[in-house]
């Protein structure tokens, strides 16, 4: 189906289910239960598990694949959230205009960025893509202050002409973004067994994005151009004494990952019509190379698990006070539970960074294939471990072990 | 002449910043060929070893002074500093005045220490792995040292003065027969200047003349033969991983009366050493140095006004605009060798 | 005329003279051996003909067009490939796939994006690649990765590589080094059946005097750069110069 085999078509399916069945599956505790904190369920959340999911798929395109790490990829985030905003200020607060056209400027601009920053490989290239996205990230800030307005930030206001839509609401206020009229704010609420289910327009609108996002990343790599791609990263050497000139696949990957990053950008604007320079910066940059390595580079769910993580965790921690963690321990005696609300908390509340620093490392150091290596490692031990009590369970002769195939 | 003279000067404070953190970076990129992206961490926390030096200076003591009384007419609680009870008050607020440059004599053990436990237990287990992953594990790295001093200190940038004989500005103008005020340079951005210049000097002169120096600069160049001397190489790469921390740690030192040390300051620093390092000539310490200081004076010149006025927001991107320039024609740099890193 | 000309090539690493003045002319469908000590610019001057290098001086002609100043991808577009002295494969794909990007090369040009095709619809080129490993008898680890192989193996897959682009001129970079008795002579095989089934010409840079004697119809002896003599096996095998120059050497 859709040019996929049986099995994709599975894994299609299984991550179309899940997508579409967010608000339930991240809604696990009842509304009065103690966890109900732990629930993720709100249409900004899971919005943002989309948008980000969406985000680090396309990086994932282009490190995962090519090898090629780039530190500059917030700025397509950036410019597709402007490219967005103008058009809900120019054109309609319909989402879709804005979009495409955050995915076109952010298109080129990737392929201006990546023309330039490709003639270099290995660090080389991860500087120059630093050094241009910080220039962006300056200019954005002072010079084209009268596209970006500088830090306020790009907003909607009451004097936006929106030539297709309206300048203002009869009743005075800001059109709010819609799809063809559905607003992405609405959202309908299902309240059964003490569970609250949130279905956010948003949210889906999102949700079909990322289903599509991952479906044409899907495509990719089960294509020649993504086997392509993979060679580039084992040996360029051999490439280009195979007949292949490495340059031209690299920019599209390049390209294709700014375009799915100016997508994001775009969806965030979609959601909240607002756009800063901050969202271009170095660090956001970072983050989208966290949660690609911490999921699993180079595999299809690693990004989308990363970016869900990060994402849930980063709301969870920053929700943890002291009080919260007095709660938990309050079993504890209380000099003791003062000492461990004492050690924890640096790592909760605003101190997420830290966690998510150390968590990174460790994840660098130990677990290089990310969440998607340790859920391979786990697998197959507990494979292992079945087989062998199998085994002398039934008393049957040793059939040869599998090896543990170590990863290299 | 004057603005000419006067944009020079300018420049030379921010310059001498990135001459020392550049160098810093390549050294360690130079003899352990590692690409330390936790490296502007280490300039922030020697600048807050600054911080804490004068914090630990104002320490104090509460006595009840009844000759004084408050606005109320209780007897007033008069703060004493342990420093001043233990020195005698003249000697005492000589201290807390000089805690910055005391501080570097509190940086440097720190520094080093650092140094040390971040060679060993962490950089030494990526010598042999990719590259992107030593940009990635000291990324992460970066990212939990500057969580460390914000939970710590907080977010806002701290106020550390210089001593306050060094306040004033020194009139460069009259020096050279011009009107006063034409040119006139704070003090302690001259001393910034000087103090980088002696510490580059002795790290070259360590490098240049001792033994020790001279095994580190073979090792550079061909790290392999060096090895097969016989010679324990990694012992003095992990001294080096030291003595380039505490190069970063004294430049983050002198720093704070120029600018408030504040948690993000490292990754501010980074970005543009990284630059400079790249336009010097990845491994090329003389090429680390000169674009450092040729970087900063740049910078200055373009934020002049007629400059802006010309090429709006120029001031904001030259340093990067260079980078990417030298790259793309140049890609070993000003004074780099030939095939190091390169394709 | 031969298919592959070299006139006058001198290249110079700072102050070691890799080539001296090297000509060389390859005649079509022969297979020429190049031959002399470490160190004797052998690899120096492959380098020069895939385009790696730039020579300082001289030209090289390949079927009456210059390669000088050519890209690596377009000089193997053009017909020549190389098979290197330390295997360089795709170590983390498979051995099929390995063998199947050398077919999309040839298929296709320097770049195509087949974004929306999957791989194994391919089937030309699956069958192609399979064929290709049935010939070098691989045909039972298409699915291991290839950095798994052994050495012999990845020296084999290489070779598989250059061959399913069916080059004009193959060129070897020691093909048999580290080889064991029983897969050198297997190598022999596989190249003489090829040499035989196709029109191809190759030049193999080779110590071991047992594959050159095998194969080659021609010799070059080079030492320090400079060719000593161009001769048949038969006439190297007795000359002095040779025997002095290198053999001698390798026999003491
Ligand atoms: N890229 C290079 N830079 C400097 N010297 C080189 C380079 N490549 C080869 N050489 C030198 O050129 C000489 C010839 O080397 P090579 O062609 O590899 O010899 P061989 O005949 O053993 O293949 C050797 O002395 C080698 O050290
Ligand atoms: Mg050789």
């Amino acid at each position: 189906m859709l040019g996929l085999n049986q099995k994709d078509t599975k894994f299609l399916l299984i991550v179309v289910a899940l997508t579409l069945l967010t608000p339930f599956l991240t809604q696990p505790f009842a509304e009065s239960s103690g966890l109900a904190q732990f629930n993720a369920g709100y249409p900004d959340l899971m919005q943002r598990f989309a948008i980000y999911g969406i985000f680090a798929i396309g990086f994932n395109i282009l490190f995962g694949l090519t090898g090629y790490l780039s530190f500059g990829h917030a700025a397509f985030l950036g410019v597709g959230s402007y490219s967005a905003v103008w058009m809900m200020k120019l054109l309609t607060t319909n989402v879709i205009p804005g979009i495409i056209l955050a995915i076109v400027v952010s298109g080129l601009f990737a392929l201006l960025i990546g023309y330039v920053s490709l003639r270099r490989s290995g660090i080389y290239f991860s500087i120059l893509t630093l050094a241009l996205a910080q220039m962006s990230f300056n200019l954005a800030y002072s010079v084209l202050t009268p596209i970006t307005n500088g830090e306020t930030g790009l907003q909607l206001t009451l004097n936006d002409p929106r030539i297709l839509g309206v300048t203002a609401t009869p009743d005075g206020s800001i059109p709010a973004t819609h799809l063809f009229g559905l607003e992405m704010k609405s959202s309908a609420q299902w309240e059964v067994f003490g569970h609250l289910f949130t279905f956010n327009v948003g949210y889906y609108f999102c949700a079909v994005m990322a289903i599509i996002a991952f479906y044409l990343s899907l495509r990719i790599f089960r294509s020649p151009f993504g086997m392509m791609l993979r060679a580039v990263k084992t040996n360029q050497t051999r490439m280009s004494y195979t007949g292949l000139n490495a340059r031209p696949y690299t920019l599209a990957a390049f390209v294709i990952s700014g375009m799915y990053a100016g997508l994001a950008g775009g969806l965030l604007a979609s959601m909240d019509p607002l756009a800063g320079a901050e969202r271009m910066q170095w660090t956001a940059s970072g983050e989208v190379v966290i949660m690609t390595i911490l999921g699993g580079a180079g595999t299809l769910m690693g990004p989308v698990l990363g970016a869900g993580f990060i994402k849930y965790f980063e709301n969870i921690f920053s929700k943890i006070n002291d009080g919260v963690l007095h709660g938990w321990f309050a079993f504890l005696p209380d000099g003791l539970e003062d000492f461990v609300v004492f050690l924890i908390h640096p790592f909760v509340g605003k101190g997420w960074h830290l966690t998510l620093g150390l968590l990174f490392m460790l994840v660098v150091t130990f677990l290089p294939g990310g969440l998607m290596e340790g859920g391979n490692r786990i697998s197959r031990w507990y494979k292992n471990r079945r087989n062998k009590g199998t085994d002398t369970d039934e008393g049957t002769p040793h059939a040869p072990k599998s090896t543990p195939h170590v990863a290299e | 002449m004057d603005t000419f003279l006067l944009q020079i000067l300018n420049g030379l404070d921010k310059g001498s910043a990135y001459a020392l953190i550049a160098l810093g970076l390549t050294l360690i990129f130079g003899t352990l060929g590692v690409v330390n992206f936790a490296h502007g961490a280490l300039f922030m926390i020697g600048a807050f070893c600054a911080v804490t030096l004068s914090r630990i200076l104002n320490l104090s003591y509460e006595t009840i002074d009844p000759e004084k009384k408050d606005f109320l007419g209780n007897p007033a609680v008069v703060k004493t500093t342990y420093v001043e009870s233990w020195f005698g008050p003249e000697a005492g607020a000589w201290i807390i005045d000089w805690a910055v440059p005391l501080g570097i004599l509190f940086a440097i053990p720190i520094m080093l220490l650092i140094g040390y436990v971040m060679e060993r237990g962490l950089i030494k287990h990526f010598y042999k792995r990719p590259h992107a992953d030593q940009i990635l594990v000291t990324f992460g790295l970066a990212i939990v040292l500057q969580e460390v001093i914000k939970y710590f200190y907080g977010a806002n940038p701290i106020p550390t003065p210089a001593p306050s004989a060094f306040k004033g500005s020194f009139d460069f103008g009259v020096l050279l027969g011009m009107d006063p005020n034409v040119i006139i340079y704070p003090y302690w951005r001259m001393i910034y200047f000087t103090f980088s210049l002696v510490v580059i000097g002795a790290v070259f002169s360590f490098l240049q003349f001792t033994t020790f120096g001279m095994v580190v600069r073979a090792g550079m160049a061909d790290r392999e033969t060096v090895g097969l001397l016989g010679i324990n190489i990694d012992k003095r790469f992990t001294i080096m991983f030291g003595i380039a921390a505490a190069v970063a740690g004294l430049a983050g030192v002198m720093y704070t009366p120029i600018n408030s040390p504040n948690y993000h300051m490292g990754m501010d620093f980074l970005v543009l050493s990284f630059v400079v390092v790249v336009v010097g000539g990845m491994g090329s310490l003389p090429g680390a140095v000169l674009a450092g200081f040729l970087l900063g004076i740049l910078e200055s010149f373009a934020s002049m006004n007629w400059i802006k006025d010309i090429l709006p927001g120029i001031d904001q991107i030259i340093i990067y605009l260079v980078a990417i320039i030298i790259l793309l024609t140049r890609p070993r740099g000003l004074m780099g060798r030939k095939g190091v890193m390169e394709e | 005329m031969g298919i592959l000309e070299v006139k006058n090539v001198g290249k110079r690493f700072g102050g070691l003279q890799a080539l001296g003045d090297v000509n060389l002319s390859v005649a079509e469908n022969t297979v020429h051996a190049i031959i002399g000590p470490n160190g004797a610019g052998k690899s120096t001057l492959l380098n020069v003909l895939v385009g790696k290098l730039i020579p300082d001086t001289g030209s090289v002609m390949f079927d009456g067009q210059s390669v000088l100043g050519r890209k690596p991808h377009e000089i193997n577009q053009m017909g020549i490939s190389r098979v290197f002295q330390t295997p360089e494969i795709f170590s983390d794909l498979t051995v099929l796939e390995n063998v199947m990007i050398p077919c999309f090369a040839k298929r296709d040009g320097a770049y195509r994006m087949h974004a929306f095709e999957t791989v194994e619809d391919e089937v030309d080129i699956v069958q192609k690649a399979e064929q290709m490993l049935l010939d070098v008898n691989m045909q039972d680890k298409l699915r291991m990765t290839a950095s798994s192989l052994s050495r012999g193996d990845k020296r084999r897959l290489e070779m598989a590589m250059c061959l399913v682009q069916e080059p004009r001129l193959l060129l070897l970079d020691e093909p048999t080094a580290g080889m064991a008795r029983a897969d050198t002579n297997n190598t022999i095989d596989l190249l003489k059946e090829i040499k035989d089934s196709r029109d191809i010409t190759m030049a193999i840079i080779e110590h071991d005097m047992h594959v050159v004697f095998s194969l080659a119809e021609r010799i070059t002896v080079l030492a320090q750069g400079t060719p000593l003599v161009e001769d048949t096996p038969e006439n190297i095998k007795g000359h002095p110069k040779v025997q002095e120059a290198y053999l001698g050497q390798a026999h003491g």
